[in-house]
């Protein structure tokens, strides 16, 4: 199976197959600032974020965490990628946090027979 | 009142009931000429109202065909299709009359004008779509199966309460928006029956325990229709209701949390179903038709209602394919499959890269309608926050389900490899059907675009939105892989709020053998003691009037209670389908005798 053998090929090649990725991850980060800045340079409405077109109006954007956040998202480039990130890391440690809660005798995460005693 | 109309659900029914009548060997064609059959039948019906039926007082509106309804029409008819496909090697026809009752009652409750109807096909959807789990024939199923049902009938207990309320205040059974900004307490209870239906946490619990436990192809009919026929109801009946945004935003992330805990790929699928059906029942939160973000979200839901049905669908399909080569649907037993399974690998990462949203895949030019609705609206958190389970989503269904099912450490059994290996063609197709319109309605977008309610001045592919996608779903790839050693999964299962009627059950045999019997044997003793022995002595006096002239009276209605107390002992032991039967049917003639009373 030629699918097969074309995973096996990319396998085979672990390290340099990780190395392409990091530098697509670098070129997706370079892409952005030139896209930000080439924007800001022309004072173009449409940058990266949420669709600044239609972006709440400068009343808005002054207070409250979101106003804020949503600030930072069309000003800053990168913004995405640490968003990303971020929402990765979070995701994963209040989902593993949550799942050790306790719930009477065990926890969220209990054993599989836990219905059947 | 038209002359001949055919309803699509109509089809599906007459192919459903003769189907047991089909020789063996013409038994494929006609499961997939009926589908084909109603789905041809949906595109080509015109708008408008028919099949009007009047019945007592009371109008009852078979097919009202609009484009709202007809968009979720056009993709419920395809998917029967391809789930039907998929399935096209079961033998047993029950499975097969059972998913198309299901469909039908789906497709009827699309096209319902009115909410008789509409309740009428809601029913059947639940009653024909337990089937689906109890044909896994495991000991659980049966269980499972009943809880589902019982948790369905409570929710069509609260839609149904929730009509007659309306039809007591407007007299109008008419199934159209409701008010939303003065909700009273009827459209209280018709949106709780509809959040029922749409897995809205608290009322979500079912979901995963249905999903993960139905048969290999029943639950890719399941993750199609009930919840998106919700999603419908509630784009139908209450858009613009505000409380549906936060509720929705807490679902997207609730699907998210508990898919991270989850060790059985199926209900790892069905939390993200819950995920999923969030944004959708945000968007109907948004969904204020006098504004413009407004009517984005209208749109949106039924866009990305359309791609969720086909993504899921596969990605059901894919771990389905698995589960019914291997008999693993744990990420704890399986691992390394790509070896064995390349075909499904590709078509299940196709889903995964589909529901993740990424550029050129379905999910990118639906999901992104709701996001930006929110961004529009003004409520930023809206947005931020559905961004957020965006990456999660990526995180479970486009890298952990293909990650420990394909490759990672390999757990398989000796069996369980020798098994694995792609599957039969009617399945391999299947998929792949689905798979090229994840990819086709991702990259050509009049053909999503064109079926959608309201005009659409929507554009997905602007570098600005290309950029922050990538950005977002790359870099969780990137946590993903530095986190992979703390997302392995583990073989436990995470409690869900089900725990209260699963566990309420013992919990309430316990207060009867305990506290309830040591109650009884104490009124027991007084009785004894108190009553029985004084009574004994003036029974004697009264012996000879008793045998003269009461016996007579007496037995006469002994042996009245006893036949009564006979039937009423047949209702408690008679089995549940009994019961349910009856529950039922006394539930529409209260509601026919309500109706005619006022």
């Amino acid at each position: 199976m030629p699918l097969v053998r074309f995973i096996d090929f990319l396998r085979d090649r672990l390290g340099l197959v990780i190395k392409a990725c990091i530098g697509l991850l670098a070129l997706l980060v370079v892409a952005d600032i030139a896209i930000v800045l080439l924007s800001h340079s022309h004072e173009a409405a449409a940058a990266v974020g949420p669709d600044l077109a239609s972006a709440p109006s400068e009343v808005e954007a002054v207070h409250g965490f979101w106003a804020h956040l949503y600030h930072i998202a069309e000003t800053i480039p990168v913004f995405w990628s640490v968003f990303g990130f971020i929402a990765c890391v979070l995701i994963v440690y209040v989902s593993k946090w949550y799942g050790h809660l306790k719930v009477g005798h065990t926890h969220i995460m209990a054993p599989e027979d836990f219905y059947n005693e | 009142m038209s002359d001949l109309w055919i309803h699509p659900s109509l089809i599906f029914l007459i192919g459903a009931v003769l189907l047991p009548l089909v020789p063996q060997a013409a038994r494929k064609g006609w499961l997939l000429l009926i589908p084909i059959l109603a789905f041809a039948r949906i595109i080509t019906m015109s708008s408008g109202t028919f099949g009007v039926l009047h019945v007592a007082n009371f109008e009852l509106t078979f097919g009202r065909v609009d484009r709202l309804s007809q968009v979720f029409g056009y993709i419920m008819g395809l998917m029967a299709i391809i789930g039907t496909l998929y399935g096209l090697h079961v033998k047993r026809a029950a499975e097969h009359i059972a998913a198309w009752t299901y469909v039908a009652g789906s497709i009827g409750a699309l096209y319902a004008g009115d909410f008789i109807t509409l309740f009428l096909f809601w029913e059947v959807m639940a009653i024909a779509s337990t089937f689906l789990i109890w044909f896994r024939g495991r000991e659980q199923s049966i269980a499972t199966g009943y809880r589902y049902l019982l948790v369905h009938m409570a929710g069509g207990v609260a839609l149904l309460a929730g009509i007659m309320l309306t039809y007591k205040a407007t007299h109008s059974l008419a199934f159209n928006p409701l008010d939303v900004l003065h909700p009273t307490a009827g459209t209280w209870l018709i949106t709780i029956g509809f959040m029922l239906n749409a897995a809205v946490p608290p009322l979500h619990a079912w979901l995963p325990d249905a999903y993960g436990e139905a048969t290999f192809n029943g639950s890719v009919f399941m993750c199609a229709f009930t919840t998106k026929t919700a999603v419908y109801a509630l784009l139908r009946g209450v858009p613009g209701f505000q409380i549906l945004i936060p509720l929705g935003v807490i679902m997207a992330l609730y699907g998210v949390v508990y898919a991270v805990l989850e060790n059985d790929s199926r209900r790892l699928l069905a939390y993200h179903v819950i995920s999923q059906v969030g944004y959708m029942v945000a968007g109907v939160g948004l969904a204020n038709l006098d504004t413009p973000f407004g009517r984005l979200a209208f749109n949106g839901v039924c866009a990305h209602a359309f791609a969720h049905i086909l993504y899921k669908g596969l990605l059901f399909m894919g771990c389905g394919t698995v589960l019914h080569q291997t008999g693993e649907s744990k990420f704890t037993e399986l691992g390394g499959l790509y070896k064995k399974m390349p075909v499904t690998f590709v078509l299940t990462l196709i889903g995964g890269l589909s529901i993740s949203a990424f550029p050129l895949f379905s999910g990118f030019v639906s999901k992104s309608m709701i996001v930006q609705a929110g961004f529009d609206s003004h409520m930023l958190w809206v947005g931020f926050l559905l961004m957020l389970a965006s990456a999660g989503t990526f995180l479970h269904t486009g890298l952990k389900v293909p990650y420990y099912i394909f490759f990672g450490k390999n757990n398989c059994k000796p069996q369980t490899w020798e098994k694995a290996k792609d599957p039969v063609w009617n399945m391999t197709v299947a998929m792949s059907i689905a798979a090229f319109l994840c990819i086709f309605i991702g990259s050509y977008t009049p053909y999503l675009y064109g079926k959608l309610p309201l005009q659409v001045d929507y554009q997905p592919y602007n570098t600005g939105h290309v950029m922050e996608t990538l950005q977002i779903l790359l870099f969780t790839a990137l946590g993903f892989f530095l986190m992979l050693k703390k997302l392995t999964p583990e073989a436990k299962i995470s409690l869900d709020l089900d725990i209260i009627y699963r566990k309420g059950g013992p919990a309430f045999l316990w207060l009867a053998k305990k506290p309830i019997q040591a109650v009884d044997t104490f009124v027991g003793e007084i009785y004894n003691s108190g009553g029985l022995i004084p009574l004994m002595r003036t029974s004697r006096f009264v012996g000879v009037f008793d045998s003269a002239v009461i016996d007579g009276i007496v037995d006469g209605f002994a042996s009245g209670f006893r036949n009564f107390g006979a039937r009423l002992r047949g209702a408690q032991r008679g089995a549940i389908q009994q019961n349910l039967t009856a529950a039922f049917g006394l539930g529409a003639v209260v509601l026919l005798a309500y109706l005619f009373i006022f």
